[in-house]
């Protein structure tokens, strides 16, 4: 390769001024060739991620409010400290964020486990089965969102009516101050299951039957020989999915806000940090805290993929 | 040679890539293309069938871009603070945005424009409205719509309850939706919006009508006076007492709208500028049943909101303003105006008023609670400040408060203090 890239400045036939030139830039475009062609890639990185992220950094560290492009005077970590000892909003988010994450995830890993479970062995009418359960996932969150709100409207819709037939009274599903968050967990996992079904059902196509006769052979209940051999040997697609949705779940904005609207409801009862900075950014137009939010829950995010994937590593060995 | 060529030809791709997608027109200086941003509002359909001639009149293309309340907010405050100039006209709420948008230098100075142009007529245009749309004595606005909170109330029911008339006071209000709600099983006597930051506005005529406010002349904190709290536990009663059952604390308008419209409400309080969703076929069930009535009485008389609410502003940023100003000139000009008002958007010109015409095609009963309204409105809906939706979410707590049953008094209070830091610290 190398070879055949080795420029070839000097040759005869081209005119003299021309040669100068040209020779000149080809042999500073192939001594830089790796920085040249990987550029653009860089570029796109630079201009994409890592820009706006030290760029959110800084502001973090000034009280812009109003308009980034006014005045705004750098107050070092003021607004981390003020973030972080804000015991009305941005706690009670930091925890809601971590309690919306934990019990959609429990739910969409055990029940995904349990469809996957169910769709592994060749079934009739297995693809429109398949086909069925992952509708919930072609759907657009906001879509969805307005689509559970309506069906939970506590006066007019469906929910209600429904368990009006069989005898239970009214809830205020997405109404309730305390039946809220419950409510969109609910139609998190809804959507979401689908997506761990998936991925734990590659997991599983992918497992070789011999450890599961060998068991079958030495008289291993069902139970037993899902518990000791495939749980086992599955582990690793399960830490995957929880890592995927983790993440996403940590970062659920667009079901909050279809359902709740902005602040996450009057009492701010599905307020997660995303929802949050959202509010701070656009309604309060508290540019200089909002990023300080975003920079908090930026590296909670990355301590939590951190954190699984070295349980991950550990796993594997 | 070749490899050279090639490394040459694939850094003159990217390079002219690049360039391209900086070309194009793109309705800078002097582009015969205006871009206007729009909410979702009768006037914007109104405007959008009447752009035909105004674009064979002018030469102009106009782009418009239409938007919900929200997504429009969210718009402009990425393209703003960006120093966009891809906005040349937008609409935008004078009393929700006019403060900010003025303090961040976003809106052009149109003084010069309004006043050079005799034809426009600016000295037309009521003088709450253009107070709103004036930023440090620079004309930043022109206001377009304007509204007042009336009540919408079910005539049947009424009739059926034995009253002759709708309720003149808040107290007459407060026993006939009783009455109704006890006369009709899932029928809620009254229901309004709820939503702490979006209840607000309605709640404003409540608190002027019991004689309240947010601010008082001296620019400080008063809701937690005795005639606010009294507004507070009337409104938030009057939902939890005689509203929906299991009642949302999350309903804007168009929730509320729609238990009214499918018939499981007597009495609404609501801005008239929304009224079509009641009386259209298509999305009412009640339009032979609904009746519109002034703001009824309080302890201080009936004091509703008198607002301009929506309002055409220049980008200050736009490098197409002496079209953009032509496009104003003719939306918000004499005579779309009078056809707006003519098809049941009040305006904000005094000549369309007077004219008959305007009002000729409204419901009889709306069209005197407007009168009404405007005589005894009050120029503002929500505390005029810089940062408004705070604001909203501030003095609204009290009123989700009471509706979900906790002390309306001591809640009001607590905002009060509130409340009066975020005054004191805008005013840094």
């Amino acid at each position: 390769m190398s070879a055949v890239l080795t420029p070839r400045t000097d040759s005869p036939k081209a005119p003299a001024a021309s040669v100068d030139t040209t020779s000149a830039w080809s042999r500073w475009a192939n001594e830089h060739r790796k920085w040249l062609f990987a550029a653009p890639a860089m570029a796109f990185v630079a201009v994409l991620i890592i820009f706006p992220v030290a760029w959110t950094g800084y502001l973090s560290l000034t009280d812009a409010e109003g308009s980034v492009r006014a005045e705004s005077e750098f107050i070092g970590f003021q607004n981390y400290l003020d973030v972080l000892t804000d015991t009305d909003r941005f706690w009670p988010a930091v925890w809601r964020t971590v309690l919306f994450t934990g019990v959609v995830l429990f739910f969409e890993v055990i029940l995904g486990m349990a469809i996957a479970l169910l769709l592994w062995r060749p079934f009739r009418g297995e693809k429109w089965v398949r086909v069925a359960i992952l509708l919930p996932l072609v759907a657009t969150p906001v879509a969805v969102g307005m689509m559970w709100r309506l069906i939970f409207d506590p006066n007019i819709g469906m929910a209600n009516q429904l368990l009006g037939w069989i005898g239970i009274g009214p809830q205020p599903w997405l109404a309730g101050q305390h039946s809220a968050l419950p409510t969109t967990m609910f139609i998190d996992i809804w959507q979401w299951t689908p997506m761990v079904v998936l991925i734990l059902l590659a997991g599983l196509t992918s497992l070789s039957d011999e450890p599961q006769e060998a068991a079958r052979i030495d008289g291993a209940s069902s139970w037993q020989r899902f518990r000791h051999v495939t749980l086992p040997l599955l582990m690793p697609t399960v830490i995957v999915a929880i890592l995927l949705r983790g993440i996403d779940a940590l970062k659920t904005f667009d079901i909050l806000y279809a359902t709740k609207g902005r602040g996450g409801g009057s009492f701010h009862e599905v307020e997660t940090l995303n929802v949050y900075a959202y509010g701070l950014s656009f309604d309060y137009n508290d540019y200089g805290v909002s990023s300080t939010v975003l920079i908090i829950f930026f590296l909670i995010i990355i301590g939590v993929m951190w954190a699984l994937t070295y349980r991950k590593k550990g796993l594997g060995r | 040679m070749r490899r050279r060529s090639i490394i040459g030809t694939s850094l003159a791709v990217v390079t002219a890539m690049s360039l391209a997608a900086c070309g194009g027109d793109d309705g800078g200086e002097g582009s015969k293309t205006v871009r206007v941003t729009l909410v979702n509002h009768v006037w914007t359909e109104n405007i959008k069938k009447a752009l035909p001639e105004f674009e064979k009149q002018s030469g102009l293309t106009v782009e418009v871009t239409q938007l919900g309340e929200d997504q429009l907010s969210d718009q402009y405050n990425v393209k703003l603070n960006a120093g966009s100039t891809d906005l040349d006209v937008m609409m935008y709420r004078p009393l929700q945005e006019g403060k900010l948008f003025g303090k961040n230098k976003y809106l052009a100075d149109l003084s010069e424009k309004v006043k050079s142009d005799s034809a426009f007529e600016f000295g037309d245009f009521q003088a709450g409205p253009v107070q709103a749309t004036t930023y440090e004595d620079k004309v930043v606005g022109l206001p377009i719509i304007t509204e007042q909170e009336v009540l919408y109330y079910r005539k049947d029911l009424l009739t059926k309850s034995g009253f002759t008339a709708p309720p003149k006071t808040l107290d007459e209000l407060k026993a006939q939706a009783a009455k109704i709600e006890a006369d009709n099983p899932g029928v809620a006597g009254f229901v309004a919006r709820t939503g702490k930051a979006a209840a607000v506005t309605q709640f404003s005529s409540f608190l002027f009508s019991f004689g309240g406010d947010f601010v008082d002349a001296s620019g400080k904190a008063t809701v937690s006076t005795e005639q606010a709290k009294q507004a507070y536990a009337y409104y938030g009663g009057l939902l939890r007492d005689h509203g929906p059952e299991n009642i949302s604390t999350d309903m804007s308008w168009s929730e509320a709208m729609a238990i009214f419209t499918q018939g499981k409400a007597a009495f609404y309080t609501e801005a008239n500028s929304l009224y079509k969703n009641a009386t259209d076929p298509t999305k009412s069930k009640v339009v032979d049943s609904v009746g519109f009535a002034a703001f009824p009485a309080g302890p201080a008389g009936s004091k509703p909101y008198n607002i301009p609410s929506w309002a055409l502003g220049m980008n200050d940023s736009s490098e197409n303003k002496d079209n953009a100003w032509k496009f104003i000139q003719w939306a918000a000009g004499k005579e779309q105006a009078l056809a707006q008002q003519t098809a049941g958007v009040p305006g904000a010109r005094t000549s369309v008023w007077a004219n008959p015409a305007s009002t000729a095609t409204l419901p009889k009963d709306l069209a005197e609670a407007n009168t009404v309204s405007t005589a005894n409105g009050v120029g503002h809906d929500r505390p005029l400040v810089v940062k408004v939706a705070e604001a909203r979410e501030i003095v609204g707590q009290p009123i989700v408060d009471a509706i979900t049953g906790k002390d309306a008094a001591s809640s009001a209070d607590a905002a009060n203090a509130a409340f009066q830091k975020f005054l004191d610290d805008e005013a840094k």
